[in-house]
């Protein structure tokens, strides 16, 4: 049953062939057996589990009508708080901290009877793209144990990878939804910024942080962002409109007409040949599908790297400020509050974290405001007009999820600049506020490893990508006679 | 040996700049709805928003909004269509979050002005003082530190955070720079201080208790030679908070700067704290290695932008202003400029009001008022609307002497035995067996006796001098105990030797 997608699962549980329990429990016991390998989760509930899918199976049992994935396990990203689970962001600053609240997210999650199975692994504070800066040692791509699963969100696209949960939560700042979908071979999607409540989403960059549904489907991640997504009065940045009609979409998948827009700058050098040949596969099934493929332009992408890595870290510099010491958490040393501070911050945070926050600190120093940070966010204007220029010559743009496929575990920790070149297409959407996705398209005929492709549409159009990726999946399936994950390798025979 | 005031502005133009704070008398807090009443055990006014817990997000206070600009429109402002909060960020373990949410380069009010006008010997002056902007922010958390003498950081063994105030809703006021005050500098700022202070509670949108913190002031001082254009280096005096304080903090400042000024030493940019006992001011932190705030768009909240129905609606429930209120009120009672200058200045002018509504006399109102409630106030060195008497109170009072039934020897036993805390008026009287001696013949017993103890006196009224009867009558009411009605008794008296 844990190979099945989490709608077969909801079925299956509706139907009465399963219980909640026994779900849950299959999961907990896919952990044990083979996250000493993955290392997917920081932490893993097993009684709160099991106590949410013994209530859900109650329920079910009195003849209630419940919502849609009621009884199904779920994985959540540890940037999302938990009431009394342990959230630690993947950093040494936050360990042993208890929120004493559930973020908006988890109280959706909890109203509609998900069961949360535990929190998954992280760079530290959502800052890096292979979840090699947790604090808690790396995640291991369920492809191959010696490469990287993504970041940051590689513990939630390892767990679905490595059938440890069929549903995951994931966050997406610069790609840490996407990028670690397309290099696990499941489904990722970063909604519209302002599309799901950011309450409780420990922040990093506030202005591009955007949580979303991780899944094996494009079915299920659209089940999963009705789910969470909405307004919520806690965050004045959430859109206050209904959440566009994703499930519908998904189950539509119909492509016939609708105008797909190739960016041109989003492709060729760094590309890696295997994932452009899928890719370039990908838009012939669309296109064989009566999709119409035209060529769009986006000229101030080529900027978006650098906007990003000053507008990100101005942020974080200031939200990451709170972590001092004096509250929760981590503390070092005694003496004044000053050197406790210090201390502290000196000894709880890694090197990726202090690196931003530093970069941060500076570019919105008195004197260098307006050369980086001002400069910056008028860069993120122009890539916002690019993408609204882009849509009038197409109902959604496209191009790869990330320029190569996995790398391996410790080949570009000293290298920030490589890392950060990992993003340079799931950057824009951030910047811009709008909507991305990001499914498998095949593996890389170099190395056999996944690879993503990125569907991008206006704010608030969230089904138009459900729509195409939804089609897409169900060609790619058909040609490959079973899903891509059906031909990962197996894990947990150490 | 201090230099002279008049010295200081024989020589020297001195240059204001006012920064006030209120603190907005919302239910809720700026960003989250938390409890906002003064005095509550610590932390148990707290959620994770005010906490700055991770991943909290705040949500602006509507009322807050409102207020503000109900603030900006009485200040003469234009209000912003379109403004922003900002992060303020610096470390300090009494602000959650590390930084604090404020409003930097688009605030929500600006360009307005204030008129105050000033009591001088050559009668009263008007000036203009002209408002810069006026922001929204949140308070800080609150430090105690424990152990040293002092009570500040330095020497603590250690500190104590009580995050109750954290998010408050602040307004700040801020002035541009205030020049031509001459010599009235320290008068002007506090009629400044008083007059804001007084439309801010017309308004309703604070309890502006200074002495509470819920209204502060920052004085900005400087000097410069006169005739010379250039600014000179200023002082920040923090967290004034009381009139009386502002006026002498600022002289003080004037007198310290120009005895610098003259031993051809430099004036410190500094933030200075001032001390109610000396009356002096002694250095904060140095503004020369000022901190970089690093200021930046909150991420976390949307634009404020009110519309313009908005605006027009509370312009339209705007109350009448405090100098419009006074001219009305001096009208009516026909209360010389003196008179109501020293209203004003002992802070009676709305208790008066609510005494005079309740149906007492006005001049009988201002007079208790002014005169022994003021005198009692500041033996105990308080405010008069401090103390535990009421205008209800004072209303009866002014109805018994009207009534005849106390005099102003008994009444002001009356104001006594109220603020005593022993009850009302009527209940006073009872228990301290208060009463004004009407009956003719005891009063005629003590007027035979006051006559045969100064028979010269009583032989110059027969003789026609009238006046010499004073001696009389005070003889008179003290045999009675001050219960007699002296006017009941000078008419008495008079007959009695044949002067009626």
């Amino acid at each position: 049953m844990i190979n099945k997608s989490a709608t077969e699962m909801a079925a299956a549980l509706k139907a009465g062939e399963i219980s909640s329990v026994e779900l849950t429990q299959a999961h907990l016991d896919q952990i044990t057996k083979v996250d000493s390998e993955v290392h997917a989760f920081l932490y893993v509930d097993n009684e709160g589990a099991l106590s949410q899918a013994r209530a859900i199976d109650e329920k079910r049992k009195s003849g209630v009508d419940l919502p849609p994935l009621a009884g199904v396990p779920l994985a959540l990203k540890d940037v999302m708080t938990q009431k009394g689970v342990p959230t630690t962001c993947g950093s040494k600053m936050l360990e042993g901290w208890r929120p004493p609240y559930d973020s908006t997210v988890v109280t959706r999650l909890k109203e509609n009877g998900v069961v949360i199975l535990g929190k998954t692994n992280m760079d530290e504070f959502a800052m890096g793209s292979s979840t090699e800066n947790s604090a808690y040692g790396p995640t291991h791509n369920p492809w191959d144990l010696t490469r990287i699963p993504g970041g940051s969100g590689g513990g939630s696209s390892a767990a679905l990878a490595a059938f440890e949960a069929p549903l995951a939560i994931g966050t997406d700042t610069g790609g840490s939804i996407r990028q670690p979908a397309a290099v696990t071979g499941t489904v990722g999607v970063k909604p519209t910024y302002g599309g799901v409540s950011r309450y409780g989403l420990v922040a990093f960059s506030s202005s591009l942080d955007q949580a979303g549904p991780c899944a094996r489907t494009v079915l299920d991640a659209a089940y999963l962002h009705e789910a969470i997504g909405g307004y919520d009065k806690l965050d004045s940045t959430s859109i206050n409109a209904p959440v566009p009609p994703v499930v519908a979409a998904a189950k539509d998948g119909n492509v016939k007409g609708m105008k797909i827009g190739v960016i041109k700058e989003l492709q060729g050098d760094g590309y890696q040949p295997g994932v452009l040949k899928l890719f370039n596969e990908s838009l012939e099934l669309l296109a064989q599908q009566g999709a119409e493929i035209v060529e769009v332009s986006c000229k101030y992408f080529d900027y978006a790297l650098a906007a990003y890595y000053l507008i990100a870290p101005s942020e974080c510099s200031s939200n990451l400020a709170r972590f001092d010491a004096m509250r929760y958490g981590m503390r070092v040393g005694s003496g004044s509050a000053e050197d406790v501070m210090n201390l502290t911050r000196q000894a709880g945070f890694g090197r990726e974290v202090k690196r931003r926050i530093i970069l941060g600190t500076y570019a919105l120093s008195s004197g260098y405001y307006d050369a980086y940070y001002g400069s910056a966010q008028k860069v993120r204007t122009l890539i916002s007009r690019d993408f609204e220029n882009a849509f009038k010559l197409a109902d959604v743009l496209v191009s790869p999820t990330a320029p190569t496929t996995a790398f391996k575990i410790g080949e570009k920790a000293n290298d920030p600049i490589a890392m950060y070149l990992n993003d340079i297409a799931t950057i824009p959407t951030n910047l811009a506020g709008i909507g991305g996705m990001s499914l498998p398209s095949g593996l890389a005929e170099e190395d056999g490893l996944p690879a993503g492709f990125q569907i991008m549409a206006p704010a608030m159009q969230d089904d138009r990508m459900y729509k195409v990726g939804s089609a897409l999946e169900a060609a790619l399936v058909s040609k490959w006679g079973q899903p891509i994950l059906a031909s990962a390798p197996k894990l947990g025979a150490k | 040996m201090a230099l002279k005031y008049e010295d200081v502005i024989a020589k020297y133009e001195p240059v204001l700049g006012l920064e006030v704070h209120v603190e907005l008398g919302t239910e809720s807090k700026m960003f989250c709805g938390c409890n906002t009443v003064f005095g509550a055990a610590p932390n148990t006014q707290t959620c994770p928003v005010c906490l700055g817990l991770p991943g909290s997000l705040p949500v602006v206070n509507g009322k807050a909004i409102e207020y503000t600009i109900a603030i900006g429109l009485a200040l003469n402002c234009s209000i912003a269509p379109f403004s922003r909060f900002a992060r303020k960020n610096y470390f300090y373990p009494d602000m959650p979050k590390n930084f604090q949410t404020s409003q930097y380069d688009e605030p929500i009010c600006v360009n307005g002005y204030l008129d105050v006008t000033i009591d001088t010997e050559e009668g009263p002056k008007e000036f203009r003082i002209e408002i810069e902007r006026v922001h929204m922010e949140e308070d800080t958390g609150k430090s105690l530190h424990m152990g040293g003498a002092t009570g500040r950081i330095h020497g603590a063994d250690y500190s104590l955070l009580d995050y109750n105030r954290a998010g408050i809703p602040l307004v700040e006021i801020v002035t541009r720079v205030i020049t031509g005050t001459g010599k009235y500098a320290p008068e002007v700022a506090r009629a400044y201080v008083s007059e804001l202070r007084d439309i801010l509670r017309g308004l309703g949108v604070s309890d502006v208790k200074m002495e509470q913190g819920s209204l502060r002031c920052d004085a900005n001082v400087s000097l410069r030679p006169i005739g010379v254009e250039k600014l000179g280096t200023r002082s920040e005096t923090k967290n004034v908070n009381s009139l009386r304080s502002v006026e002498r903090a600022v002289r003080g400042e004037m007198i310290r700067h120009a005895e610098l000024l003259n031993k051809g030493e430099k004036v410190v940019q500094e933030t200075r704290h001032f001390h109610e006992d000396t009356g002096l001011t002694t250095p904060g932190r140095s503004k020369e290695q000022a901190e970089d705030y690093r200021y930046f768009p909150e991420p976390d909240l949307v634009p404020v932008a009110p519309t313009a129905e908005l605006i027009e609606k509370i312009k339209s429930s705007l109350p009448e202003k405090p100098s419009v209120r006074r001219r009305k009120l001096q009208e009516a009672w026909q209360v010389p400029d003196k008179e109501m200058a020293a209203m004003i200045n002992a802070d009676v002018l709305d208790l008066v009001e609510a005494t005079v509504k309740l149906g007492a006399d006005p001049s009988r109102a201002r007079s208790w008022w002014l005169g022994e409630i003021a005198r009692l106030a500041n033996e105990k060195g308080v405010a008069a609307a401090e103390l535990p008497i009421s205008s209800a109170d004072v209303a009866e009072i002014v109805a018994l002497l009207e009534k005849g039934e106390l005099t102003d020897k008994l009444a002001r036993q009356v104001v006594e035995g109220v603020i005593a805390g022993e009850g009302r008026p009527s209940e006073i009287i009872k228990i301290r067996g208060i009463q004004v001696v009407s009956d003719d013949s005891a009063l005629m017993a003590a007027i035979e006796k006051a006559i045969a103890a100064q028979p010269d006196v009583a032989e110059k009224v027969r003789g026609g001098h009238v006046p010499a009867a004073g001696a009389l009558i005070g003889a008179v009411m003290k045999e009675t105990k001050g219960q007699a009605d002296a006017a009941k008794v000078r008419e008495l008296l008079l007959k009695h030797l044949g002067q009626a």
